[in-house]
């Protein structure tokens, strides 16, 4: 098995923090969180249940992903808590967005994807048949790896989501528009200039953008497929901050190749690995902590000390 | 020469390939006995890279000159053409404008050369032609432009890859056929059935005809422009919970703007030169109406009409071929330029 890995891993990126260095920066991030000028999700931490017993948001149960004949995914049982930022890790190519994308039934627009198995959200089976798919995209947001705004101002933008169900008044808009965007702490910087094309902002501000056309059609769950990848370090900074605020009131689940961005945003951590067949198993899911300082699997600890390479 | 050099770096590549799949440790290994050989003696001797970079085969440069030439001359023949197609027509119509002046041609409304008392007003034959152009390009652009949503948007990609080559099969269709098609097909059933005293030649039949006939320059560009959407937005529409139709209305279409203009102005300019349907179809008769269940002639058919009679070259009438056709020209020409300023001033950043 490691065989595979280490093969399909050859040339693919490669994370060498050791596991010390790894806690340590979980340690130090949570501190300058609290020193930084967003302490409010520090103190509003006492607000929420422990994660142990949050109500269940997402759930598999023996889901398996086919492209056509092939298995891209492989028996995934998993349970995602409410509030909570989950982060996703593995090796490139271990089914890690396709498990994102089928949370949303993104994976409908290729042709040959067969879901089995059960998946549900707050315990609604979200691929039945009289499943209402643009229902569920609106219910369960995303967040793409390249910001892509759409070609339209940055109100539009914004307005889009709520227009497409049903949101006409223009006062509304406007304060749905100055609501989304100061939650994704990107107000201040276009108040002025919201006629300005959505695309004409820089890569971090785009990626707010595309946060806050996500805020506006008032989801519950915001899937982020690496979404600081195409991003500089300040950038992404900006993001993470972000991602923790909104992870006190939205269940966010984001695919991360970034393990440092793992440790420092997210309370549950879920590991995946390719298998020989190269079909995507879940190895190992739980607190972020435990997950990076006393994984139970021998693979998940190779990944996260970087043997794999 | 500069054989052994080269052989060499590409078996150094092969081991640093080899030494790398074999994991960091094997690596690292493999990189040390590299660096101490490379130390022992220069890896390039200056005589072995002068002869390798100052040698250069006279015989490739030769046939570098020579591809050049060709593919120069290949373009130079239709820019040479198009010349010399301007230089005549203008030639000839220069001639034209001694006998006839150019306020007369261009305001003119009636069209009589071959007739005493000669008018030489070309509106008639300008209407009969924006009349038929009109019909067509209002069949066209909306079922061209459905046509390539549901095609880019719709449809599964097994039956878009049946179906567009069908489609530009039926741009491959000889015009004649369509003429003839419109003469004693569809004129008789929309005699049948809608206007019951439509005379035979008319300019709503050919003008149906020509907008099915150019339904597929305007799919087929349509789509084109539509597939080069990227994915990314699409996705971004979907993920708000835009339906189908949304994201093909909303995102798409207003995102391909610029190449379905593109593809209407180049449809419409193809109607507009368009000439054996309307000879057939159309009548031959200058008459300048809207009425589109009237005998008119285009431009295109009056040229034909001239050019196959026994006009003598040398008189006015001769030359007025060369003035409709300058005109034509001009207006054509007028279309492209419209639709490549469009294209740049409405094209989306995405």
């Amino acid at each position: 098995m490691t065989k595979g890995i280490s093969e399909s891993h050859a040339g693919g990126e490669t994370q060498r923090t050791s596991i010390m260095t790894t806690v340590a920066n979980l340690e130090a991030s949570q501190d300058s969180y609290e020193s930084s000028d967003t302490a409010a999700p520090t103190e509003r931490v006492s607000d929420r249940l422990p994660v142990a017993e949050r109500p269940i948001s997402l759930s598999t149960r023996n889901m398996s992903l086919y492209y056509g004949e092939f298995r891209a995914l492989k028996d995934i049982s998993v349970e995602i808590p409410e509030r909570t930022v989950t982060a996703i890790i593995g090796a490139s190519g271990c089914g890690k967005s396709t498990l994102l994308r089928s949370f949303n039934r993104m994976n409908d627009l290729i042709p040959g994807v067969r879901v089995e198995g059960t998946m549900e959200m707050s315990g609604v089976p979200i691929y039945d048949r009289r499943v209402d798919v643009t229902e569920l995209r609106r219910a369960v947001g995303m967040v793409f790896q390249r910001p892509n705004p759409l070609p339209m101002s940055i109100y539009e933008n914004i307005a889009y989501g709520p227009r497409r169900h049903g949101v006409r008044n223009r006062a509304e808009l406007d304060e749905i528009v100055e609501r989304c965007l100061t939650q994704a702490a990107l107000w201040d910087e276009v108040k002025d200039k919201l006629k300005q094309q959505g695309n004409e902002l820089s890569g971090g501000q785009q990626q707010r953008l595309c946060i806050a056309r996500t805020l506006a059609v008032e989801p519950d769950v915001i899937l982020m497929d690496e979404p600081c990848s195409a991003l500089d370090p300040a950038s992404t900074l900006r993001i993470e901050e972000l991602m923790q605020e909104l992870g006190h009131e939205y269940t966010i689940l984001v695919v991360t190749h970034n393990m440092q961005q793992a440790a420092r945003v997210s309370e549950m951590t879920a590991f995946m690995n390719m298998e020989e067949d190269r079909a995507g198993v879940l190895v190992e899911f739980g607190p972020t902590t435990e997950i990076f300082t006393t994984p139970k699997e021998k693979t998940t600890e190779d990944y996260i000390t970087g043997r794999f390479s | 020469m500069g054989g052994y050099e080269r052989g060499n770096f590409n078996s150094r590549l092969i081991l640093m390939g080899h030494s790398y799949a074999r994991g960091p440790s094997a690596n690292w290994e493999g990189l040390h006995s590299l660096t101490e050989a490379s130390f022992t003696a220069p890896r390039v001797s200056r005589e072995d890279l002068e002869k390798r970079l100052l040698s250069g085969s006279r015989a490739e440069r030769g046939t570098e000159t020579a591809i050049h030439l060709l593919l120069l001359g290949a373009t130079v023949i239709s820019i040479a053409t198009t010349l010399g197609i301007v230089f005549v027509l203008v030639n000839e119509s220069f001639r034209f404008f001694q006998d006839v002046s150019i306020i007369e041609f261009l305001t003119g409304t009636v069209w009589t050369p071959r007739f005493q008392p000669s008018l030489f007003g070309v509106l008639p034959l300008v209407a009969g032609t924006v009349l038929v152009a009109t019909i067509a390009i209002l069949v066209a652009a909306p079922v061209g432009l459905f046509t390539a949503i549901f095609l880019s948007e719709y449809a599964p990609d097994r039956f878009r890859r049946i179906v567009k080559p069908m489609l530009e099969i039926l741009a491959g269709i000889p015009t004649v056929v369509y003429g003839y098609f419109a003469l004693t097909f569809v004129t008789p059933l929309l005699q049948q059935y809608i206007f019951p005293d439509m005379i035979i030649f008319n300019a709503l039949s050919a003008g149906l005809v020509m907008g099915v006939m150019i339904i597929p320059i305007v799919s087929s560009l349509t789509e084109d422009a539509m597939l080069a959407v990227p994915r990314s937005l699409r996705e971004a529409a979907y993920a708000l919970g835009a339906t189908r139709f949304e994201v093909a209305t909303r995102v798409v279409t207003p995102a391909a703007l610029s190449g379905i203009v593109a593809a209407i102005i180049l449809g419409l300019s193809r109607a507009i030169g368009e000439t054996m349907l309307v000879t057939i179809a159309a009548g031959a008769t200058p008459r300048l109406t809207i009425d589109p269940r009237e005998s008119i002639q285009t431009m295109t058919a009056y040229i034909v009409q001239v050019g196959f009679g026994e006009t003598p070259q040398g008189t006015t009438i001769y030359y007025t071929i060369f003035a409709v056709a300058l005109l034509l020209f001009v207006m054509t020409l007028a279309m492209n330029i419209l639709g490549q300023w469009v294209v740049r001033r409405w094209r989306q950043a995405y």
